[in-house]
């Protein structure tokens, strides 16, 4: 039987909390954790989690030979990165010096030690972790029924700098501003965690398992909002 | 902005929550799910369990209950006590614990929480670090603070850091159970000794501890059990007053 919605399960972290907050938006779905190309390759939808160093993720995809299906996901399918699996989207991540899948144009980098100041002159920490702000930089499918500024929890030291400023759909502050959203075709990832989120997390969620990428461009109309 | 974090604290034995939770209506008192799932509706940030389970036979209970509140409790879960291994530590992971609380075994083999964070990642390795003031300085317990370990606090929090803790949990033991607020000298200095964020914990007896406990303390979270189990102050309150004090959370 074909998955409805595949979770890779490449062997770096808790799938655990974004399965079952899957199967929670989508009590109907067929949920599966899988590291099986086939299966994945075979799903409707696609949500590629992760959390660990991105060396490790790269060794661990490659070891259990998902690069190609995690490649064509992302061009084919709805396609959900969240955290470490939104960084390895980019070409190069400065953690670890290491070469990434390169879907997406730009490079993954350390929050600067030398930046971490809060406006009263206090040290900020790094990991970045809690809940954020998530300003939304461009309407999406995926933000509708979460309000602007919404607060989301992350746990992350590295953030992406994506090359063209059209994919980004969202940022927060630490304290200066961060892509933590990109948005592009039937790619959507996040730096934050959706299923750890509460409401607004599960709103998203629930938004992406309905999502239907080709027709995106008359939610928006539908929305009154221009699509960017 | 980041919003400093509130966390209430669950000690679990026998699969039950111990020193009681008083919350209005609730059907039943001891029940960990229940408790977490009361919390998370209160707008806790976080949830961690403490299990202070004494017999290893009884240590697969608590695996059962993360299971059970990670499957409708969608907030980060910490969970600590018994953890000796990395193998205890993939196992509260796989049954959904976000992060996992290393304590004594951190001190007997500071090994453990490299090869745990080396295979997990820090951002699931808490260190937790009982603390007490001996003389002129800060030492680290352990077994609830009857054991002197001879570890200085500060420098332990930058080896744990070192090894890769992602966050640090410091109780005052001086101050656990007094209801008279953190030993803000200790969790200040603490703080400023380290990069990563900081729980602070042990004292909270009202409101004011708590802000304290951010502006004075330096802390990135607060954890507190009993004024918020027994109903003294609901976590709502409790932002809105660090809120009235200028300090970022989520409301």
């Amino acid at each position: 039987m074909k998955a409805d919605i595949a979770v890779i399960d490449y062997g770096m972290g808790n799938l655990r909390s974004v399965s079952k907050a899957i199967e929670h938006v989508a009590p109907a779905a067929s949920v599966v954790v899988t590291s099986d190309p086939a299966v994945i390759a075979d799903a409707g939808r696609v949500v590629f989690p992760g959390q660990g160093a991105a060396p490790d993720c790269l060794r661990e995809i490659d070891a259990r030979g998902l690069r190609q299906v995690i490649v064509d996901a992302a061009r084919t399918k709805p396609f959900l990165g969240i955290c470490m699996g939104m960084q390895v989207l980019f070409e190069h991540s400065e953690e670890g010096d290491t070469a990434c899948l390169g879907i997406l144009p730009g490079t993954v980098q350390h929050f600067p030690h030398e930046a971490m100041i809060d406006n009263q002159g206090r040290k900020l920490k790094v990991p970045h972790m809690g809940w954020n702000n998530v300003h939304q930089a461009a309407p999406h499918p995926l933000w509708v029924g979460i309000e602007e500024g919404a607060r989301f929890y992350f746990v992350h030291s590295y953030f992406v700098q994506p090359t063209a400023p059209d994919v980004i759909a969202g940022f927060s502050h630490y304290p200066f501003p961060f892509t933590c959203a990109v948005a592009t075709g039937n790619i959507f990832a996040v730096q934050f965690h959706p299923e750890k989120s509460q409401n607004d997390g599960l709103t998203l969620l629930g938004n992406f398992v309905t999502w239907n990428p080709g027709a995106s461009d008359t939610a928006c109309d539908m929305s009154g909002a221009a699509c960017a | 902005m980041l919003a400093k974090r509130i966390i209430p604290c669950l000690d679990v034995t026998h699969g039950r929550v111990v020193k009681g939770v008083n919350f209005v209506e609730l059907k039943d008192a001891g029940d960990p799910v229940e408790i977490a799932r009361r919390y998370n509706e209160a707008g806790a940030d976080e949830l961690t369990f403490l299990d202070i389970t004494a017999s290893s036979d009884e240590r697969d209970l608590i695996l059962h209950i993360i299971e059970a509140v990670a499957a409708e409790v969608f907030i980060p879960l910490t969970v600590g006590g018994g953890v000796r291994e990395v193998g205890d530590v993939q196992r509260l992971l796989n049954a959904g614990a976000d992060k996992v609380s290393i304590n004594t075994s951190a001190v007997l083999n500071p090994q453990l929480v490299k090869d745990a964070s080396d295979r997990y990642g820090s951002q699931c390795i808490v260190v937790a670090i009982d603390s007490k003031r001996v003389g002129d300085h800060w030492e680290v317990f352990t077994h609830g603070g009857r054991k002197a370990t001879g570890l200085d606090a500060i420098e332990w929090a930058k080896k744990m850091e070192s090894l890769g803790a992602g966050e640090l949990l410091l109780t005052s033991m001086d101050r656990d159970g007094t209801k008279s607020g953190f030993d803000l000298e200790l969790t200040r200095a603490i703080s400023d000794a380290v990069d990563i964020p900081i729980i602070a914990s042990g004292g909270v007896g009202n409101l004011q501890h708590l802000v304290d406990g951010v502006k004075e303390g330096r802390a990135d979270a607060v954890l507190a059990a009993s004024i918020f189990h027994f109903g003294e102050y609901g976590i709502d309150e409790a932002k809105r007053y660090m809120k009235q004090h200028g300090i970022e959370v989520r409301l």
